[in-house]
């Protein structure tokens, strides 16, 4: 399903937000990860874990503070504005709200043209070909392009935003909470979806969600997230099926399973520390309920490296993790 | 009808705005010391039903065309704004989905939370004080008297919405009708306020209405559950019976899309078509055109919603015994 050589490669990559009063906010922390071709990375974590900014950022549709970004073998970050510009035809992003990424004035044969509009790419009639092509690709009728996006439902809309996405046939695709905002009914119908043709068009993605049961369904690995920092990263089921990291663990209990009554769930105590105020040494440290004495002065000291604890059957499957409690392989 | 332990009833209600009908015919009642769960996709009526109890409908343009609601003997539908005054806030309590907006942003947590007790207890207010820093800490927001001095915008979310509940309990309320009240939360904090609001529920034997879309909450946290669609309740039962014996086709498709319960790399069910808008509805069965047992009578019929402890609105229900369900009761 994937082969070796990875689409993307991203290291040491921070992003800062300096606030008005003087604070800086470094919501993306040395995030170094990697994508092979054809592969889904799902990105999991609770709002301002940074995930959104670290998907933007590797689109430098805002500018990372430093680090490295590698996509097919160039460095997007020695790229000037319109070679940037060229590159995105190939890495495309979809957004959580279909009803505000949608432009209400235009039809949505208009939205779906746009692409090759400021791409500058295919004649009138290639277009409109294939705006009816993507339309049956993502399950709309081919009227659709005569309708304003208001006329569909959330669901519909979300179908639109994909297509917009794909119009261009891009290698690599961000989808920033694209399920997030829909029903359940809808939500697997859209699951589906994205599954489907990322696996008819090989596309790699990174699909970025703060539910950890579409993750489950979407992922080939899972990086998880907290106060910019990745925690733990590996496959789907060796980090979803025997969490390590005490934060995965309890993100892995909090969710309410639906076949089981209540049971023993880990509760944290606490929230997310302000990120413009992280406490020192492990961020997670506030919260953690696996700190013992042993451990206790590296964790309120120093920040855990991200280092392997267990080799995959491919370099890429490699399981990380970013704990004091455990020893490094 | 009107039980010794029933605390809230509503019989047939139906709410409409103008010509377009909203709730259709929603019986439900609630015991004492009860959780009900209300289920349903959204624009499906959990809110509006909500809102209705608390005598909160926006009218115009919604209007109660018929039907009746009691609480604790009182009659919402006939009460006088006066009365209704009284009791909510008091006897009914509610908190809503987003903390970011349902607190008023120049006001102090303090002032808030003291409102209704001042409104309601007739206290002074170094009472009120030292009860709300009671609350507070109840609540987990510590210190208190810290954070009384605060306003919602120096709170994070989820201390926001412990704010909110500790407004709503103020009063010890018989009934707390909570309406989405983590979904805007993180998992984790989601968590913490469903072990908190359980918590309360047992020390002061109130009595919740808890509406969420989240089908894990409400297997978790509620006795009964009803499901809701297109304005109607399809189906009503105990929480496991509902999850291990749904009888409703819609209920049987909205469990079997849950992504958590579906293996990895299978294609998850999914229901075909959308919801119909309420202008749209036709006289059959609301469900009819997307479920896959329909026939010509439930596109012409409403089928009623059966009067036992299994509840269920359709003509042709799943029966118990023929269904491999793949929930446990472990």
């Amino acid at each position: 399903m994937t082969d070796a050589a990875p689409l993307l490669k991203v290291k040491h990559l921070s992003k800062d937000y300096h606030g008005v009063d003087g604070n800086v906010v470094r919501a993306v922390n040395n995030v170094s990860l990697s994508i092979a071709n054809g592969e889904v990375l799902g990105i999991v974590g609770e709002s301002g874990c940074g995930k959104s900014s670290l998907g933007r950022s590797i689109l430098r549709l805002i500018e990372p503070t430093e680090g490295v970004i590698e996509f097919a073998g160039r460095d997007l970050m020695m790229l000037n504005r319109s070679e940037m510009k060229s590159v995105r035809q190939d890495m495309q992003i979809i957004f959580q709200d279909p009803y505000g990424s949608l432009n209400p004035r235009h039809r949505v044969g208009g939205i779906l043209a746009e692409p090759f509009k400021v791409h500058r790419v295919g004649n009138k009639a290639d277009q409109r070909q294939r705006v009816i092509e993507i339309l049956d690709l993502v399950g709309l009728p081919a009227d659709a392009s005569t309708r304003y996006a208001h006329e569909f439902s959330g669901g519909q809309r979300q179908r639109i935003a994909i297509a917009r996405a794909l119009v261009l046939n891009p290698k690599f695709l961000i989808a920033d909470e694209a399920v997030s905002a829909l029903d359940v009914s809808i939500q697997s119908q859209i699951i589906n979806l994205l599954n489907g043709l990322q696996k008819r068009l090989s596309i790699t993605m990174l699909f970025i969600s703060h539910d950890l049961s579409v993750i489950r369904h979407v992922c080939d690995r899972i990086a998880v997230m907290y106060l910019g920092r990745i925690v733990e990263t590996g496959t789907i089921s060796d980090v979803l099926d025997s969490p390590q990291h005490p934060y995965t663990q309890a993100l892995v209990s909090a969710v309410p399973n639906p076949a089981k009554r209540r049971e023993q769930r880990i509760i944290l105590q606490g929230e997310l520390p302000n990120p413009a105020n992280p406490p020192p040494g492990c961020h997670f440290n506030t919260r953690c309920s696996g700190m013992n004495s042993t451990v206790q002065e590296q964790c309120l000291m120093h920040a855990p490296q991200l280092v392997k604890r267990q080799a995959g059957t491919q370099s890429h499957h490699t399981r990380q993790l970013a704990c004091h409690l455990y020893a490094p392989l | 009808m009107f039980g010794e332990n029933t605390l809230l009833e509503v019989e047939q209600l139906h709410v409409s705005a103008g010509p377009v009908p909203l709730l259709r015919n929603v019986s439900l009642h609630i015991n004492r010391g009860e959780i009900l769960g209300l289920v349903g996709e959204s624009g499906s009526g959990k809110s509006l039903t909500a809102l209705s109890v608390m005598g909160l409908l926006e009218s115009p343009p919604m209007d109660t065309t018929s039907g009746r609601i009691h609480f604790n003997g009182l009659d919402i539908l006939k009460a006088t704004d006066a009365t209704l005054e009284a009791i909510r806030g008091n006897e009914v309590a509610m908190i809503f989905q987003e903390p970011m907006t349902s607190l008023n942003p120049v006001f102090t947590i303090g002032d808030q939370v003291m409102e209704a007790l001042l409104l309601h207890k007739k206290i002074d207010k170094p009472a009120a004080i030292s009860e709300a820093s009671q609350l507070m800490e109840r609540v987990g927001i510590m210190p208190a008297e810290l954070a009384l001095a605060r306003y919602p915008h120096q709170l994070s979310g989820g201390q926001r919405q412990r704010v909110m509940i500790a407004m709503a309990i103020a009063c010890k309320p018989g009934l707390l009708i909570a309406d989405e009240p983590t979904t805007a939360l993180d998992v984790t904090v989601q968590a913490q306020i469903l072990e908190l609001l359980h918590e309360l529920r047992r020390e002061n034997a109130m009595s919740m209405l808890l509406i969420a879309h989240d089908l894990g909450v409400v297997r978790h946290y509620c006795d009964r559950v009803a499901v809701m669609y297109c304005g109607q309740i399809v189906e009503l039962a105990t929480s496991d019976a509902l999850f291990m014996q749904p009888r409703h086709p819609y209920t049987l498709a909205l469990l079997n899309t849950i992504p958590a319960l579906n293996p990895r790399g299978v294609e998850l069910p999914s229901i075909a078509g959308h919801v119909p808008s309420p202008e749209s509805l036709t006289q059959g069965c609301a469900f009819a055109p997307r479920c896959d047992r329909a026939t010509a009578r439930c596109s012409s019929e409403e089928p009623p919603l059966s009067c036992d402890a299994h509840a269920v609105r359709c003509w042709h229900p799943i029966d118990a015994s023929a269904l491999d369900r793949k929930i446990r009761n472990d």
